[in-house]
């Protein structure tokens, strides 16, 4: 009688323990959000749910998106990029300056501002790593830098405040067509960018969860000293994560430039802090260490459905950042919880 | 020097300073395989500067430092981990939020397929951490689990297991038992002991005699970077390591003090 009673309470514990780990994983609070969210916005409103309504929500999402997941690779790695948004304006210009001023057929002009883009990212990474000073400062020297060099140099060159007629660059249309264009799918269009986005939610969770390096970017960020104690190569770690959010700003600044064939010089301020948000509601902590793409990913769905959704409820629009900002103390808070349980899984 | 055998690592005469401050001055010591050294000493007594040394993350200024009795430089950590130094610090370079097994092969990861496919070779990484852990008599539900819920004894073990599972012929355990209980203490003297019987070098560093004289088989006793003697098991015993690291001649003269003067302590605590 002891015996069955006791082997049943292992059982029992092993199946809270599983409950545990499920929990525990640091995405599970941007599941509950994102199911959350959608059954709120799509319960209201039929085109909400409608293939149309869908691509609507999914394309900002998808913009985002793409940062988001680079944006958690750093923030697990145990650093920040304040310039990861106004990059997409940088990117965006480099492109099409060099596209307009010079005739250069348009991937030459990308590649040009991809090199600029790893430039950038290289920069940052070489300044946080050595000199150790947080990179929320040296990034946010970056950042204004940036936002600098975007006016003044667009005013310099073409006397105004947006690079246009990128549609004249030679080799236009096979870029459109990579990174602007729309398929059709299930009775809805959507923007090649959710493509883009779900691939590059594919490669972070693989390079996270199945590589070496994504092993070195959970130890980068959750103690460097003992990452290096082992033979892990933090600097270079860090670095290639300051490259990763520096090139999609690229992605996102390309395509927003195919998508235009223009580039305002003020784009993209402001986003930087939504990746942030979209890390952090998918789990990341501001800390290090701790964190997921999918969770990213998600993050970045609920900011795509909650935007989309208050305009689909005819609410205005200017309630959106009350409930986005309750949203991010809720994930944080969630996270925060979720964390402490798991840490205290022991049988 | 008890056993005929050559020690695996020797020091000898071990001086260094930092600027003006003397932080060593000529210690020496030596650790065999299968025997347990234990450096004993008080706050600032030079314990982490011969550690340091010893795992190659300072260089001696003067005096020998000698692997399988041949004469070494460690210029950095990485030649002395190469020499089969395994240094385990307080934190023990562990990732509370990390899976046992991710840390059990960090920077060491297995991998499988080529570039640009190559990943993690998940399924080797656990079998063997687990594989090692049982080795040492530990045994884990499962090393999917976050360290960060395992016991501090466990954790010691985890990072012993690793040592030994990457080559470790020495294993330095800084203050091991330093921030544990009395149960996990034994979990982790336990383990060295355990390291010690399959014929292992330690190096214990502590300032617990107690914890010393359990598991070592010699001592040695710093104070303000100076040597207060080395002794075999058989030379000393758990009070006189305790009497050295009290700062001998002070605390018996303070002793002998109080001891003389028992009354007025008595007559204060009257009413």
């Amino acid at each position: 009688m002891a015996i069955v009673s006791a082997g049943r309470s292992i059982e029992q514990a092993g199946r809270i323990q599983s409950f545990r780990a499920a929990f525990a994983h640091p995405g599970s609070a941007a599941v509950i959000g994102a199911v959350g969210v959608f059954v709120f916005f799509a319960a209201q409103s039929g085109p909400f749910r409608s293939a149309a309504g869908i691509s609507n929500w999914l394309d900002p999402a998808s913009l985002f998106g793409i940062s988001s997941i680079a944006v958690a690779l750093l923030m697990i790695g145990g650093e920040f990029d304040l310039s990861a948004g106004v990059m997409t304006a940088s990117t965006g210009l480099v492109a099409g300056l060099v596209g307009t001023q010079t005739g250069l057929n348009i991937w030459f002009d990308l590649l040009i501002a991809l090199v600029f883009a790893v430039a950038v990212g290289t920069l940052n990474g070489l300044i946080v790593v050595s000199t150790s000073l947080p990179s929320f400062i040296v990034t946010l020297g970056t950042f204004l830098s940036l936002q600098g060099l975007n006016l003044g140099v667009t005013k310099l060159v073409v006397n105004q405040v947006y690079a246009g007629g990128l549609d004249q660059i030679h080799g236009y249309s096979s870029a459109h067509k990579v990174f602007a264009s729309t398929i059709n799918f299930a009775g809805g269009q959507f923007p090649i960018s959710v493509v883009w986005w779900i691939g590059l939610i594919i490669f972070g969770a693989w390079l996270l969860g199945y590589t070496r390096f994504g092993n070195w970017v959970f130890s980068v960020g959750g103690n460097p000293t003992a990452a290096r104690s082992v033979g892990v190569p933090t600097k270079r770690t860090k670095i290639m994560l300051f490259i990763g959010t520096a090139l999609s700003g690229w992605l996102i600044g390309t395509i927003e430039a195919m998508r235009l064939a223009a580039v305002q010089a003020t784009q993209g301020v402001g986003n930087e802090l939504i990746f942030i948000v979209a890390a952090v509601i998918g789990g990341c902590l501001l800390t290090g260490g701790h964190g997921s793409v999918i969770g990213a990913a998600l993050g970045a769905l609920i900011f795509g459905m909650t935007q989309q959704g208050i305009v689909y409820l005819n609410w205005n629009s200017d309630w959106f950042f009350l409930f986005l900002g309750a949203l991010l103390l809720a994930a944080a808070l969630l996270n925060h919880f979720v964390r402490r349980y798991a840490m205290e899984a022991r049988l | 020097m008890s056993s005929g055998a050559t020690p695996i690592v020797e020091a000898r005469d071990i001086s260094k300073r930092y600027g003006s401050v003397a932080a060593l001055t000529d210690v020496s010591t030596s650790v065999s395989a299968g025997e347990v050294t234990c450096v004993l000493g008080d706050n600032g007594a030079g314990k982490s500067t011969f550690i340091k040394i010893l795992a190659g993350f300072h260089r001696h200024d003067s005096g020998q430092l000698l692997l399988d009795g041949a004469p070494v430089e460690f210029s950095t950590p990485r030649d002395a981990l190469d020499a089969g130094i395994a240094t385990l610090y307080q934190d023990l370079a562990l990732l509370p939020l990390m899976s046992v097994w991710r840390n059990f092969f960090l920077g060491r990861e297995p991998t499988r397929w080529a570039w640009p496919l190559r990943r993690l070779d998940a399924a080797t990484a656990k079998k063997n951490a687990l594989e090692e852990l049982r080795r040492l008599g530990i045994n884990l539900r499962s090393v999917d689990q976050i360290v960060g819920s395992l016991s501090g004894g466990e954790r010691q073990s985890v990072a012993i297991a690793r040592a030994i599972h990457f080559g470790a012929r020495v294993i330095i355990l800084d203050e091991p038992t330093a921030a544990l209980g009395v149960k996990q203490s034994a979990i982790v003297l336990r383990n060295v002991i355990e390291a010690r019987d399959r014929g292992l070098g330690l190096v214990l560093i502590t300032h617990n005699p107690r914890h010393a004289y359990l598991v070592g088989d010699r001592f040695l006793v710093l104070s303000l970077g100076r040597s207060l003697g080395e002794f075999a098991k058989s030379e000393t015993s758990e009070r006189h390591l305790t009497e050295l690291m009290a700062g001998g001649a002070e605390f018996t003269e303070l002793q002998a003090e109080l001891e003389a003067a028992p009354a007025r302590g008595a007559a204060r605590g009257a009413p």
